[in-house]
């Protein structure tokens, strides 16, 4: 069990081990280690704490939006029982129609002073509120897959979610169901994850055969099923809108889905942050210390299939992956702890998403296609940085 | 005194390849036991069996008189693997972060309060890595890390500390001084299982010796191993020995 692998390590800075005497005894031996990046700045962690706030603010602020377009769909909802109780005690008016309305109008001004024409329009909401919570939960979740080395899970799960559209057309096509094929798309790629935990765990470790078997295979059959349904009824989706993401997919009740799919995802890491973060980081020692490893395996494979079908809306099913993997990679680049590294995730995230959104809004291009080229961007911005600061990891 | 990990008639097998057979041996409260064998003997897999990582072919294994299944007291066992087993290389991962680790299997999914901090900073003293607690595991030398590992033990107030090869790719000094560290550890109560290919240092600190070549050859303390013919019979049937002086 030992052998000539006992010397790989050897690049270790001996300079460093060699002051390590007088600290056990007192614990202040001065240490001449390697070039240490040095700790983040005050300055620097306001920043990114201000940033994230302010994302939180705005993923509140659409989140209040789509609950508001929810909302005043409903006959009456002037008369909504709860909300007519609130009326009369308060003497407010908490009619979200009403809410709703002023939401639009405060677009139309914000489009009189951009010389735009996108914020006065409900559907264009719908759609930056489903980007802008995808630039939060996708990066979220990613963080952990990234460095648990299961980034290929996400694309996977993609495909899984596309056979998922797929058998959702036909089953709305079939029954005259009324529902969105998102929530079809939702179950299948849940048994999907399910799947390729089952497989994974079988074969001992994310190997990649069983995840590129259950990649093309879930796709293959989705594009059979979508072939085969075209041959004798009438699918009125355009296939090319799901696999590329496209601004008009959005739906309101696909933003909805998004809406609570990151309520229950950011409250589910908020709560298991520790454990995921032990499982990701030091798997054997969290068997251990008898964490359920295989129940937190299973619990992020899980949200990762939720995210991406709320997210495969805006990106489509091919570009997904990047906005699980690539701001992560940005803030793996630059962050000094796990802890900055899902902060920078999420800033990075949400730029790309805003960035991309623009950039495909004024040249009238794909938003999936966008956004990915923006996170690229940051990503190769956080490489120089990091070269320029000296921060490179080196091992010689 | 009472046993902190009791194996009896413990067989392991990999398939067709039979890695423990009929292994039997305590470990006391307070023991610091030496494992040792050649390389391929089963030394890890009969740490992992101990530790409930792996489930026996055959016979029973219980932690601090519990059945190993039944046992959820996590936070009594402090693990260092092998290096290169986590992502302590690739992920930005800060000491402190590391350490309070530790403190999970205390906490649950609670938060964690100013009494796990104070634990934590307490341990990083003990170890001597106070002052790189907010640098990154992959910055640190090979000897640091593993005494951020220790640490990480500590802050979970471990009863029990097993280490599989803790010094592989450590350079000689600091490997005393990690050794050092491990004795005034044992010495405060802590019971240690080592796993070390250097049967030198094994034989300079451990009271106490298991010497496996898929059987068990030696088990016993320290002056009766090094009198036996254990060594050259577990040995004989692998691999060279490594012995450095010290």
């Amino acid at each position: 069990m030992t052998g000539s692998k006992d010397h790989d390590h050897d690049h270790d800075d001996e300079s460093s081990d060699t002051h390590e005497t007088a600290a056990v005894d007192g614990g202040t031996a001065a240490y001449g280690g390697p070039t240490i990046r040095s700790r983040p700045s005050h300055l620097r962690r306001n920043i990114e704490l201000i940033g994230v706030a302010l994302v939180g603010v705005l993923a509140a602020a659409m989140i209040g939006f789509i609950a508001l377009d929810w909302l005043r769909r409903y006959p009456g909802a002037d008369a909504f029982g709860p909300l007519e109780a609130v009326y009369s005690a308060t003497g407010i008016d908490p009619a979200a129609g009403y809410l709703f309305d002023q939401f639009l109008i405060a677009g139309e001004w914000i489009d009189h002073f951009l010389g735009t024409e996108v914020f006065q329009y409900a559907f264009m909401w719908r759609n930056i509120a489903t980007g802008v919570l995808v630039g939060v939960v996708a990066p979220l979740v990613g963080t952990y897959l990234v460095h648990r080395q299961m980034a290929l899970i996400g694309e996977t799960l993609a495909h899984t979610a596309f056979a998922g559209v797929a058998v959702g057309l036909l089953f709305v096509a079939v029954t005259g169901w009324q529902g969105s094929l998102l929530y079809v798309a939702l179950v299948v790629s849940v048994i999907g994850a399910l799947g390729v935990q089952w497989l994974t765990e079988r074969t001992n470790s994310f190997g990649d055969v069983p995840i590129a078997i259950m990649l093309t295979g879930s796709f293959a059959v989705g594009t059979l099923l979508i072939s085969w349904g075209r041959g004798f009824m009438s699918i009125g989706v355009d296939i090319e809108e799901f696999l590329f993401g496209s601004l008009s997919v959005v739906s309101a009740s696909g933003s909805r889905l998004m809406a609570a799919l990151t309520v229950g995802v950011v409250a589910i890491v908020a709560v298991t942050y520790k454990q995921l973060l032990f499982i990701t980081f030091d798997e054997q020692a969290a068997r251990v210390a008898r964490l359920n490893v295989s129940a937190y395996n299973t619990l992020l494979v899980v949200m990762t299939a939720v995210v991406v079908v709320g997210a495969m809306q805006v990106l489509g099913v091919i570009l997904v992956a990047g906005m699980l993997v690539i701001p992560v990679a940005a803030a793996s680049q630059i962050a000094h702890s796990f802890r900055e590294t899902l902060f920078l995730s999420i800033l990075f995230g949400q730029l790309s998403i805003l960035g991309g959104y623009t950039f495909a809004l004024t040249q009238s291009l794909p938003s999936g296609g966008s956004i990915i080229v923006v996170a690229i961007g940051i990503y190769l911005a956080a490489i120089a940085v990091s070269d320029r600061s000296g921060a490179a990891i080196s091992l010689h | 005194m009472t046993s902190v990990v009791d194996v009896r008639n413990v067989s392991f097998a990999y398939g067709d390849s039979l890695a423990l057979e009929e292994v039997t041996l305590t470990v006391e409260n307070g023991d610091f036991l030496g494992l040792i064998g050649p390389n391929g003997s089963g030394k890890t897999t009969l740490l992992h069996v101990m530790l409930g990582l792996l489930s026996p072919d055959s016979g029973s294994v219980r932690l601090f008189d519990q059945p190993i299944e039944e046992f959820e007291a996590g936070e009594r066992i402090g693990y260092v693997s092998q290096k290169a087993t986590d992502r302590g290389g690739t992920m930005p991962v800060t000491v402190r972060e590391c350490v309070l680790m530790g403190r999970f299997a205390h906490v649950g999914h609670g938060r964690l309060n100013d009494e796990d901090h104070e634990t934590v900073a307490d341990a990083l003293e003990t170890v001597g890595i106070a002052d790189l607690a907010d640098q990154q595991m992959n910055q640190l030398s090979g000897g640091q890390r593993q005494r951020a590992y220790i640490a990480r033990a500590l802050a979970s107030e471990a009863d029990l500390l097993a280490l599989d090869e803790p010094t592989v790719g450590v350079d000689a000094e600091s490997r005393d001084e990690f050794y050092r560290l491990l004795d005034s550890l044992n010495r405060s109560g802590i019971t240690i299982i080592l796993i070390e290919h250097d049967i030198g240092v094994v034989t300079d600190r451990a009271n106490r010796i298991a010497c496996i070549n898929t059987e068990l050859y030696h088990h016993g303390d320290t002056e009766s191993f090094v009198e036996s013919e254990a060594l050259s019979e577990a040995y004989g049937k692998t691999g060279e020995i490594v012995h450095h002086h010290h």
